[in-house]
């Protein structure tokens, strides 16, 4: 069943918290939401490379800076959804949770209970994360101030 | 000329690496080296060898390191070979570095500009004494927080962009060029010369940039910015149809701003030199600007005389992977070769004997 377009940037937010989050984190917030549906593996989790691009100057044409390692894993599940993970590094066991709960999370009436035992709180724990770096940043912010001079007068 | 197999070396060579690992874990009574603490604890190094060895996986970083022990071009060697075992799944949008979560932000031509001087965790200002409190372990003080809002800090050089003042960005399309799929061509355009840049010895740009410091192709360098922070890596996975964000890695963008002196269709403004690299490395991406721009030389119409502006010098030469080979394969075998011009050097001796004792017989 093809996926509505409606929801992508919905879909696009879970798939970025899941990407984030590490598989520890993934099986101990499982714990407290209904067990994950049985599935079968599209393709089972594998390896591999993706280029990252920069721009010249920052915004221009691109160019490619680099490698990085990334994991990916679809499977479908016993409702029939197909759940899809491309996640940064190479742990198989978080490519295949993050599929898996990709999957569970296009059903209606599942939805709810996984975006809350463990979307929300990854969520949560990822911008606390990115908020007390900046709050570190901001520690480090220079305050400028003007001496006054002898000729100032 | 054919090659001459010799063999007798296997023990030999078993033997050392065995040797070899023994030493490389050290005194056994020292506890052994997690490549977690390599990672946590190593980061700089970790950054160094992911950028040189071109490969984002600071786990595997690590691990080349020890397995190295901390010979760092080494280390991004390993890194090298393994990506090479790897299937590629997909390139990335370009990153947006505007949109990066920055921990370090600086710029030394403009004091004041929207999103301040945040000068992060850096060695500036620090006095380089040896500090013995690390060495006994003493645990950090805790970094100070102030309030922030997580929000995006746009470029230093917008500020000059709506004055004319300083060139834009060009951003034209098309399939950059890929180094790791296509072999080096001149005249390399600026893609290929960023690549190359990106995944080059930090000591020979370092060395190189300081070369037009010092005259040899000057380009009156500021630094209109460096920044360091996490950029979140996009993709378009085919079966999707749509961008997904696959996690985020740690970047350094240096803008540096140059005089121009203009040219005929060109009126005097500032021009810029570009540096991002994996990882926190200040000094690869301020290196890396200087190098870009100097690159620039003919673009811009200026005289391209010293060895910075030279594309192909720098860009044949700034990778240490191909540089490592190249000077360290003089130390294998060479006996055939060797022998030969062994007898060349001798023929030529009893020749030159042999016209001196004729002409001192007539």
């Amino acid at each position: 069943m093809p996926f509505p377009d409606a929801q992508i940037p919905r879909r696009q937010s879970w798939m970025a918290v899941l990407a984030r989050a590490s598989q520890p984190e993934l099986v101990r917030l499982l714990q407290a939401a209904p067990p994950l549906p049985a599935f079968t593996r599209l393709r089972a989790p594998e390896a591999g490379l993706a280029m990252v691009r920069g721009r010249t100057g920052g915004g221009g044409a691109p160019f490619n800076l680099g490698e990085i390692t990334i994991t990916r894993c679809s499977v479908r599940d016993t409702d029939g959804h197909i759940g899809h993970a491309y996640v940064k590094g190479r742990d198989a066991a978080q490519a295949e949770l993050a599929a898996r709960l990709d999957a569970v999370l296009q059903d209606a009436s599942r939805h709810d209970d996984y975006a809350e035992a463990v979307i929300a709180p990854l969520a949560e724990l990822q911008t606390a994360r990115a908020a007390q770096s900046a709050r570190k940043a901001a520690a480090t912010r220079v305050q400028f101030f003007t001496l006054a001079t002898m000729r100032s007068t | 000329m054919a090659y001459v197999a010799v063999k007798g070396g296997e023990r030999a060579i078993d033997n050392a690496h065995a040797w070899l690992a023994e030493d490389r874990r050290g005194n056994p009574d020292v506890p052994d080296l997690g490549t977690d603490q390599i990672r946590e604890q190593l980061g700089r190094s970790v950054d160094r060898v992911m950028a040189e060895g071109s490969l984002y996986d600071p786990d595997l970083a690590a691990l080349a390191i020890k397995q190295a022990q901390g010979d760092l071009i080494e280390a991004a060697f390993l890194l090298r070979a393994y990506r090479t075992t790897l299937p590629r799944f997909a390139a990335s949008m370009p990153v947006e570095t505007d949109q990066m979560q920055v921990r370090r932000r600086i710029s030394a031509v403009f004091k004041d500009m929207p999103g301040g001087q945040l000068l992060g965790p850096t060695y500036d200002y620090t006095h380089r004494l040896l500090d013995f409190t690390i060495a006994a372990g003493t645990p950090p003080p805790k970094p100070a927080e102030m309030p922030a809002e997580p929000v995006a800090i746009p470029h230093v050089h917008g500020i000059l962009d709506h004055e004319g003042l300083i060139e834009r960005d060009t951003p034209a399309g098309g399939e950059p060029f890929d180094l790791t799929r296509e072999p080096l061509a001149f005249p390399a355009g600026r893609d290929l010369r960023l690549q190359a840049l990106a995944r080059g010895d930090e000591g020979f740009l370092l060395a190189m940039g300081y070369s037009t410091q010092r005259g040899w192709g000057g380009t009156h360098p500021f630094v209109g910015e460096i920044r360091v922070g996490e950029a979140s890596v996009f993709l378009t996975p085919p079966e999707l149809g749509f961008e997904i964000d696959i996690g985020d890695i740690t970047l350094t963008e240096c803008q540096m701003v140059n005089q121009f002196a203009g040219s005929r269709t060109v009126r005097p403004q500032f021009t810029r030199g570009y540096g991002l690299v994996f990882g926190h490395g200040e000094r690869k991406a301020m290196a890396m600007a200087l190098v870009d721009r100097a690159m620039r030389a003919q673009e811009l119409g200026e005289t391209v005389a010293a060895p910075a502006q030279n594309v192909e010098f720098v860009v044949s030469h700034c990778d240490n992977i191909e540089a490592t080979g190249f000077v360290e394969h003089l130390k294998l075998p060479h006996y055939v070769d060797f022998q030969s011009e062994l007898e060349t050097i001798r023929r030529m001796r009893a020749d030159a004997i042999g016209d001196i004792l004729q002409e001192a017989a007539q």
